[in-house]
């Protein structure tokens, strides 16, 4: 047999095994039978300040969720309703998943510049890091919408636009674009084409595999384009 | 003809019970675990937006093994993957013709002994065929052509043999005092007095037998901490290549044992169907008290007290269950080999020396 090392040699008793497996027991039976008596109690409109269960019945009965954990995205708006976002591409850029894509417009304030003309999320690629809100120098996007239940039944549901990231209450199909300024979205225009994923720095795809693609061009620029040669 | 008839009844009733109370197990397992542990458990199987504490959950679950595939894996032997949870729940079954669930019942001119099957020889009867309920486990790792499988069905077999021995040498002692094999009977037996106010009941004479039997059965029936054998989640056992309603058979073959095992130290060391201080013809209290009753309400007193003590046994196995965490194999073994069989040899031998030191003194 194999010596296991222990932290604490056990009693005599201990060893015994039996009373310990007695104090387990009872341990275990204490917590049911108070459980059980304040559940049989509360069945009977008695004893409604006691817990019996720390379980929270989900769907219905929504546990407190800490105001600094990451939850699903918005955009916050100026006072006439338009965005803050100034479409300087910070968050597409430092996004390690490389889930937001933003297209730029004019914005006809001289002072702003710039707003998105789309503003696109894939919650399917979002690993949520939280660091587009961390490097958003205008305050403009923001993870507090509480929003935890972002399932749905095909990749397309899960893709935001500004719509849904605007107004967090919105789920998909979203009916009517009731935005107060000119964008691109595929509510008022279905042939708009979805946004293709953007693609950031050097792409390192493995050498054969390049090759066989016919990518190895592709690879090669990017390669330079950085600067650097190895990968 | 009617003696047939009159036993198919009771066979009825015995199996009805210990069935239900099996399927039960399946949900008192999530709401005891559940309540044990400050959680709620299964509350979510509604009819008609009825939930009932979640007791449709067994349904649920019913329904969803019948409807699952019955998978039969390549290269494995297609009879004996079959006849295996067949063979399993079978054993577990037959053995409760053997248990004694009350006194006699006064039927016309007949009397019926509220015993599926009169056996002189009863308890030799139930370890027999406890001990054929580890063919239906080995048999189905070895049909299922799964190393895993194979490995869980032995562990089982050398586990169910090694406490076998164990359980059947707790039980002598116990057939010696009260001189007889025959479960009746020694329900009857147990129903004297010490000093007329200590019932003599079998944990009382053979408190060591008692607590080995009980370790011993708790082994038997295959459930953590003994789960070796099983050890779904991470050690694999027997009925890894099971699916459906076969793997649903080895499942519920666990809970029945349970029960079973719950019956037979009831019957055995906890007076069976007897009630404190209730005779054939009513209560009498040491303290000179008399309450008469009927014979047939004396009778159903018993079948309740009975169904009472299995419940009680059923409930302390289930919080063991969820208490205890598993033994390794070695120490499973080794607790079985070098402390439990030691510890019934010497509790044969002691009882034997006692019984005839009484027999000296003349009692």
């Amino acid at each position: 047999m194999v010596a296991m090392p222990r932290k604490r040699e056990l009693t005599p008793l201990e060893r015994m095994y039996l009373p310990e497996v007695v104090r387990g027991v009872l341990l275990t039976s204490r917590h049911f039978f108070r459980n059980l008596t304040i559940h049989t109690l509360r069945l009977v409109g008695l004893a409604r300040r006691l817990e019996a269960a720390v379980t929270f019945q989900y769907p219905e009965q929504r546990r407190p969720l800490a105001p600094r954990l990451r939850t699903r995205h918005r955009l916050t708006t100026r006072k006439d309703g338009w965005p803050r976002c100034v479409a300087c591409m910070m968050c597409e850029t430092v996004c390690p998943a490389r889930c937001i894509t933003i297209v730029a417009g004019e914005h006809p304030d001289p002072n702003v510049e710039k707003y998105p003309l789309r503003f696109d999320i894939d919650l399917g690629v979002c690993v949520y890091c939280g660091y587009c809100v961390e490097v958003c120098p205008e305050d403009a996007i923001r993870m507090d919408t509480q929003i935890l239940d972002i399932a749905a039944y095909s990749r397309d549901e899960m893709k935001l636009d500004m719509h849904e990231l605007l107004i967090p209450e919105l789920r998909k199909p979203v009916k009517a674009c009731t935005l107060p300024f000119p964008h691109q979205c595929r509510v008022t225009n279905p042939a708009l084409p979805a946004p293709e994923q953007p693609v950031h720095g050097p792409v390192f795809i493995g050498g054969d595999v390049t090759r066989a693609l016919g990518m190895e061009d592709q690879a090669q620029a990017a390669r330079q384009r950085s600067g650097g040669g190895s990968p | 003809m009617a003696d047939v008839a009159i036993k198919l009844v009771l066979a009825g009733i015995v199996f009805f019970g210990v069935l239900n109370l099996a399927g039960l197990h399946t949900w008192a397992e999530r709401k005891q675990s559940a309540v044990m542990q400050d959680r709620i458990g299964a509350n979510r199987a509604s009819i008609f937006g009825v939930r009932l504490l979640g007791l449709f959950h067994p349904l649920a679950d019913v329904i969803k093994l019948f409807t699952k595939e019955d998978f039969i894996p390549p290269g494995g032997n297609r009879l004996l993957h079959t006849l295996a949870p067949f063979l399993s729940a079978f054993f577990a079954l037959v053995v409760f013709a053997a248990i004694p669930i009350g006194d006699t019942v006064q039927w016309g001119h007949r009397i019926i002994e509220l015993q599926v099957a009169k056996l002189d020889v009863a308890l030799l009867y139930v370890l027999a065929m406890m001990s054929m309920g580890v063919y239906g486990v080995v048999l189905a790792g070895y049909a299922s052509n799964n190393n895993y499988a194979f490995l869980g069905g032995m562990r089982a077999a050398s586990q169910m043999l090694s406490y076998e021995i164990t359980m059947g040498i707790s039980l002598i002692g116990l057939v010696m005092w009260y001189g007889t094999l025959d479960l009746q009977e020694m329900v009857r037996a147990q129903g004297r007095y010490l000093w007329g106010w200590l019932p003599v009941w079998g944990v009382l004479v053979q408190p060591v037998a008692c607590l080995v039997f009980l370790v011993a059965a708790l082994a038997e029936t295959k459930r953590i901490p003994f789960d070796l054998p099983e050890g779904e989640s991470e050690i694999i056992g027997y009925f890894v290549e099971y699916s459906g309603m076969k793997f649903g058979l080895f499942f519920m073959t666990d809970f029945i044992e349970t029960v079973f095992v719950a019956c037979l130290a009831t019957t055995c060391f906890f007076g069976g169907w007897q009630v404190p201080y209730l005779f054939a013809d009513g209560f009498h209290f040491p303290w000179g008290a008399t309450v008469a009753l009927p014979p047939l309400a004396v009778t159903l007193a018993g079948v309740a007290a009975f169904s009472l003590k299995v419940l009680c046994f059923c409930w302390l196995f289930m919080t063991i269950r969820w208490t205890l965490p598993r033994f390794r194999y070695d120490q499973l073994m080794r607790l079985g080999w070098n402390m439990l069989f030691p510890i019934s040899l010497v509790n044969v031998i002691a009882t034997g020396f006692v019984l005839q030191f009484l027999s000296w003194r003349g009692v």
